[in-house]
């Protein structure tokens, strides 16, 4: 019984410690499973009298689809069936001869009609709870008026409208020429009402044009011929139109299919007919401060592309080509999420719901409503990993930036600056501990006598129990500007105390033999305490002598100005202090114990044949507990790569990647620390928190399996000597 | 043995620099040690002691002269350089400046607390005997000559004399039994609000969820609904009668106000009541200074916080802390025993046990913020929400179990340490001589009663030894903390008079929490850093403490067993 309840109590501690690990991966792995999409209703075209669809959508709960049909009316169905809610007759008997829209979130449409004029259309849903049930019922609505607004005087077969907060821009082009109008909204201050003003331009003419996109900030104008020839237009000296840029979007003989923004609308999607999409954005060129459209990157299918869907809260969008076959790529991991064939017949529209949980697609059978399940897109192993070029950057970058005000922002998800971060952190915290450690456990080992030993040892191991946020504050706090107001100093150090020690040392041996035998062999230690502590008082007392002469009074400034190196108060050579102070007495202690337990036979084999102390020391001590020595290295690593509390609190917490002694950087720990508490549960930042802790767990795991297992192996020889 | 002198080249040869590069090694880690020690327990003590206030006349060259009344906090060498890069006129002959940090306090009239002045251009140094400092419960620290007192607006006592003259002393003596009268109300208010009237709240919550709970269960009758109200009636009556006395309480505790001179001349007037302490530390003597030192000194372990807990105690983070780690223990002593009982005693020693060993032995080298990640995740994300559906649906959507709190902490940091007692422990186990096992089952005890009552025993003092060190680690690890369940200010106590009286569910303070929020979250870091130095020792002590009597145990253990190994 007893035996029974050890036995369950015993495995279930155990089981609990690798819950661990299998949890991290748990929530870990919805991260690189793909995505699905599934049909969930097929009916025939709701209203199919009204004619073919011009743009398809759904409101935001994908309870409510919208089409609009070819002869200008707005059809509302029911998702769920097809069945028809609502159909609004376009409000003007003139054939509609174009379409726009503005964008998928602003629900906001303009038709182009025969006789130049356009009007500007929004649908919007209103939510009730009659019963208790949620009811959603659909509307149009006229923001600019029930009036049809001038826009050209011929027949406008190309459209395009930019809405804003103070001005709404629409572009049009017919058979032969091409105008711009511009609607300035102003707030009447007396009566609060908005009072509209137009104006409208020609615009120089662009044959053949297949597709029209106004800039967010309505400054520039994109026309695409059917050819892929783009032109930009600049449009903020409205009365004096000029062509700012031209461009090819693609080579060969391939048509465009579509162009639209992608979420942010920063970058402009094209689509072609040879299957590509390729990405564009605008790249400041830091010579000559201008912007220039620039093609980023690109995906491919096969086969001629028929259609192009946005997102709504993501930078994703899915295609649709020849074949009837749906692909959903994410832009910034260039990432393809699904690729499967929906429709055998002649397909020819999709949409998203704006949640991107739903897809509409539209064939000649009609209309077919799909359920996607896409959690994390953004996520890929090369924009982890590799180098992305990122909306408004000018180059590909490693960057960390998981959050921002704008709900359109691109997360940029690159562990690269924190990986990085973390192992220059490591790197600079085992320049300090290694020697130091070593070198202490060298000696504490074989030459302190054991009486002092016995007082040492507890001592250095009292800095392992020290909890490190005293270490990081103190960092933080005193260090960081101490070091600052004393860099002199501290680079003298590092040269005045060996050269010190040394000059003590031999000084010493030349004093006579009464005062040398006052301190026995193993007791340097306490000699050199004072020595030690006199030389650091020495370099600081002259760090303001040696500023003055060599630095003109500031080195600070010096390192800034004369060599143009970044400095921050919180650097790595701060981290690297504390944190190896952190380390020392790990590394410390198992090198000590290695060294310590070198068979005596040995030691004493090697003194026996003449060697010095130190020969011994080199030659047969040291490559014996070279393992031993390794373990503590690796054990050593391990700590300071997992140390959270230290370079949160003495580094300024930048991912930034940069060896720079002088800056400062983000560990994964300390992101995790930062970021964990504020993510949201499940979401894809969430997520690569948890792999972010992952890394570090099967890092530390391995590196301190390693070390575990050199060391058994190290045990076990000796044990057979 | 007779020595002779060595030449460079020799000396080199025979390995001595070497030896002492490395015995500077050690020399050089003992003095970063004792170093760091040294400077946590000065700077840490050395912020109770009052310090004196000093006035003088300060002028820039180039500017006109003021007084400044402030305490030095601390003095540093700059090159002049720097000084003329920040726009201060220093004439060319000199080359370094001795500038000095004072705390001038004042931070309502002033804008700030502290500021640096240049050694040289002060001038006229005194210590004047009736320059006062107070402690006040907004704004920091107050320096200046007492003025008058004011009862109801109207003057009890007034002074025009900025030495210790008769007048000046009835005055002070007339303002400090002012300031002791406000904080005899002042406990009365707190008595009430904290205690009467947080019961009462919790009394007011507890029937808000219990008619919820009904409401769900669709169990809320009339009968049960008048009930609840007639309850409810009882308390908000009982509320009542408390705000009264309260109002009445207040309009007596900011009865009095004083007149204060401050450095530059002008008087302002300021109710008595946001006073802690005041004290002229120029007056004091020796004694006095020990005595007003160990008060202050308890006044930092027994009380809250105050001003974003830049100033006050720290008694809630080391309640919270002492909490947390008592939790911690319970839970980990008998899992880890077990585990390594079971490792050691019941499992048969192949390659499974070796691989357990190595991964337990691993898991004490993950990181920290690893387990904190994984707390968050698994026990409150996960184990935390669905007890929260399963039992305290009243409260929902404000969470019990779903958020950060006492328990989750403690079961995280019991993962945390549990390869410590597991390593420990099966130490101790290894370390038990076979006769004695074989002994007791030779004389017919199965193998659970040799546990129970032979093995288990004698290694106590590995279990104690391992449980300590335990807990030595849970009490300064603070990364994983910071994910579940530590906040900078807790309203209340996880432990007091109200049922269920350990609240498990609610979020603490902790030591090492309050020096990384102190040190670098709050507003004013310059005020906070000494208490932070304080709170550092604190911890260090508490800490050290542990792991020396973790030492001593080990030790006794060892001896003990020396007599067995025969």
């Amino acid at each position: 019984m007893a035996g029974m309840g050890i036995a369950i109590g015993g495995s279930s501690v155990i089981l609990a410690v690798l819950l661990i690990c299998f949890y991290l991966l748990y929530e870990v792995a919805p991260l690189f499973s793909s995505a699905s999409i599934d049909l969930e209703a097929s009916y025939s075209m709701p209203a199919e009298d009204q004619g073919e669809s011009l743009y398809l959508t759904t409101e935001e709960q994908a309870e409510v689809g919208m089409r609009v049909a070819s002869n200008g009316s707005i059809v509302f169905f029911s998702v769920a069936d097809g069945s028809v809610i609502d159909t609004v007759k376009n409000l003007r008997t003139e054939k509609v001869t174009a379409f726009a829209v503005e964008s998928d979130t602003s629900h906001l449409m303009a038709f182009g009609y025969e006789d130049g004029k356009a009007l500007i259309v929004k649908h919007d849903y209103r939510i009730s709870y009659p019963d208790g049930k949620r009811k959603i019922t659909p509307v149009v609505e006229y923001p600019y008026g029930e009036d049809a607004i001038d826009v050209a005087d011929f027949a406008i077969k190309k459209l395009t409208l930019r809405d804003g907060s103070d001005a709404m821009t629409m572009a049009a082009i017919g058979d032969n020429s091409s105008a711009i109008t511009k609607v300035t909204k102003e707030v009447n201050f007396i009566t609060e009402e908005v009072e509209l003003s137009e104006q409208s331009e020609p615009l120089p003419f662009v044959a053949d044009v297949a597709s029209m996109l106004l800039s967010g900030d309505q400054r520039y104008l994109y026309v695409a011929t059917r050819s892929g020839a783009m032109s930009e237009f600049d449009l903020r000296d409205f009365d004096n139109i000029a062509l700012k840029d031209e461009m090819s979007l693609f080579n060969g003989d391939a048509k465009l299919v579509s162009m639209t923004y992608l979420l942010g609308k920063s970058s402009i999607m094209v689509a072609d007919s040879s299957g590509r999409v390729s990405q564009w954005f605008n790249v400041r060129n830091d010579a000559t401060n201008e912007e220039k459209l620039t093609f980023i990157r690109d995906v491919k299918q096969p086969v001629a592309l028929v259609d192009l869907a946005m997102e709504q809260r993501r930078k994703g969008f899915a295609t649709l080509d020849e074949r009837g076959l749906v692909a959903i790529y994410n832009a910034t991991s260039t990432r393809q999420v699904i690729d499967e064939k929906l429709s055998d017949n002649t397909a020819r529209l999709i949409s998203f719901a704006p949640r991107a949980n739903g897809l509409l697609l539209e064939d000649s059978k009609g209309l077919h409503f799909y359920h996607v399940d896409n959690e994390h897109p953004e996520v890929s192993w090369s924009s982890l990993w590799g180098k992305v070029w990122y909306e408004g950057y000018q180059e590909p970058t490693y960057t960390w930036q998981s959050s921002a005000a704008n709900n359109d922002f691109e997360p940029k998800y690159s562990l690269m600056p924190l990986a990085f971060g973390t192992l220059k952190a490591a790197f600079y915290a085992m320049l300090m501990a290694v020697p130091l450690a070593i070198c202490g456990a060298i000696y504490t080992a074989y030459f302190m006598a054991p009486a002092l030993r016995r007082k040492i040892k507890p001592v250095i191991e009292l800095m392992e129990a020290l909890p490190t946020v005293i270490l990081g504050f103190l960092a933080g706090l005193f260090f960081a500007p101490f070091l600052e107001e004393n860099l002199a100093a501290t680079f003298s150090i590092l040269v005045v105390l060996p050269v010190g020690i040394l000059i003590f040392a031999y000084l010493w041996s030349r004093l006579p033999q009464q005062i040398r035998w006052l301190v026995p062999d193993g007791w340097q230690p306490l000699v050199l305490i004072p020595v030690v502590v006199f030389l650091a008082w020495f370099c600081l007392a002259l760090s303001p002598i040696i500023e003055l002469n060599f630095f003109g009074g500031n080195i600070r400034g010096w390192i800034t100005h004369d060599l143009g190196i970044t400095f921050d108060q919180r650097n790595a050579l701060v981290v690297g202090f504390a944190m190896g102070f952190a380390v020392i007495p790990t590394i410390f202690s198992i090198t000590e114990d290695a060294i310590f337990s070198v068979p005596k036979a040995l030691t004493q084999g090697s003194l026996a044949l003449g060697a010095t102390y130190w020969q011994t020391m080199t030659r047969v001590v040291l490559p014996t507990a070279s393992p031993g020595i390794f373990s503590a290295i690796m054990i050593g690593m391990g700590r300071a790569v997992g140390e959270t509390m230290i370079v949160l609190m003495a580094t300024g917490n930048t991912p930034i990647m940069d060896a720079n002694i002088f800056e400062g950087m983000r560990t994964l720990a300390a992101n995790l620390a930062v970021e964990v508490p504020e993510s949201e549960v499940g979401s894809s930042h969430y997520r690569i928190l948890f792999l972010a802790a992952f890394v570090l767990f099967i890092f530390t795991f391995i590196v301190n399996t390693i070390a575990e297992t050199v060391r058994q192996h190290l045990r076990k020889k000796y044990g057979s000597l | 043995m007779k020595m002779k002198k060595k030449s460079v080249s020799e000396w080199v040869k025979s390995g001595d620099p070497w030896v002492w590069l490395n015995a500077g090694a050690v020399a050089i880690s003992v003095i970063m040690v004792l170093g760091l020690l040294l400077l946590i327990a000065v700077r840490g003590l050395g912020h109770f002691w009052p310090a004196d206030v000093v006035e003088s006349h300060y002028a820039l060259p180039g500017e006109s002269e003021y007084n400044i009344v402030a305490e030095r906090v601390e003095s540093l060498e700059v090159p002049a350089a720097q000084l003329r890069e920040a726009g201060i006129d220093i004439p060319d002959n000199h080359q370094l400046m001795q500038r000095t940090l004072m705390k001038t306090g004042n931070r309502d009239v002033y804008g700030s607390d502290f500021r640096w002045v240049i050694d040289e251009y002060i001038t006229n140094t005194q210590r004047p005997d009736m320059l006062f400092t107070a402690e006040r419960r907004e704004w920091g620290n107050l320096y200046g000559y007492l003025k008058a007192v004011k009862e109801d607006g109207q003057i009890t006592s007034q002074t025009t004399d900025l030495t210790p003259t008769d007048s000046a002393l009835a005055t002070w003596a007339v303002f400090e039994a002012s300031i002791e009268r406000a904080a005899g109300i002042y406990d009365q208010i707190h008595d009430i609000e904290k205690g009467d009237i947080g019961k009462i709240n919790y009394a007011l919550e507890r029937i808000r969820l219990k008619q919820r709970r009904l409401e769900l269960e669709d169990k809320l009758t009339p009968a049960a609904e008048a009930d609840l109200a007639v309850e409810r009636s009882q308390y908000d009556e009982e509320y009542k009668g408390l705000q009264q006395s309260l109002i009445d309480l207040y309009q007596a505790f900011n009865r009095d106000t004083f007149v204060v001179q401050v450095m530059d001349g002008s008087e302002h007037e300021m109710p008595v009541a946001k006073i802690v302490h005041a004290y002229r530390a120029n007056a004091m003597n020796v004694g006095q200074k020990m005595s007003f030192y160990f008060t202050k000194l308890w006044e930092f372990l027994s009380d809250e916080p105050r001003e974003a807990n830049t100033e006050g105690g720290v008694f809630p983070a080391i309640f919270g802390t002492v909490m947390m780690v008592l939790l911690m223990t319970v839970l980990v002593t008998p899992f880890g025993v077990v585990a390594a009982v079971y490792l050691r005693e019941y499992a048969s020693q192949g390659w499974v046990t070796r691989i357990i060993r190595i991964a337990v032995n691993n898991l004490a080298g993950v990181p920290s913020i690893v387990y904190g990640v994984f707390g968050l995740g698994f026990f409150i994300y996960f184990l935390g929400s669905g007890i929260d559906q399963a039992f305290f649906p009243e409260a929902l959507p404000s969470p019990t179990f779903g958020t950060g709190g006492l328990m989750w902490a403690s079961i995280t940091l019991a993962l945390l340490t549990v390869p410590v007692v597991i390593v420990a422990t099966e130490e101790g186990l290894s370390r038990i001589p076979r006769n004695v096992r074989e002994g007791s089952l030779a004389l017919g005890a199965t193998k659970a009663e040799t546990l129970w009552r032979v093995v288990l025993p004698m290694a106590s003092p590995a279990i104690m030894t391992g449980v300590i060190l335990a807990v030595a680690r849970a009490a300064g690890e603070v990364a994983p903390l910071m994910l579940v369940g530590v906040v900078k200010l807790a309203p209340s106590l996880p432990l007091d008079g109200n049922y269920p009286f350990i609240h498990l569910d609610q979020k603490f303070m902790h030591l090492g929490f309050h020096i990384y929020d102190v040190g670098f979250q709050s507003p004013n870091v310059e005020a906070a850093r000494p208490l932070v130095y304080a709170t550092a020792f604190l911890l260090v002590l508490v800490i050290a403490l542990l792991n020396l009597s973790a030492v001593t145990i080990r030790n006794h253990l060892r001896e003990k067993y020396k007599s067995l190994e025969m």
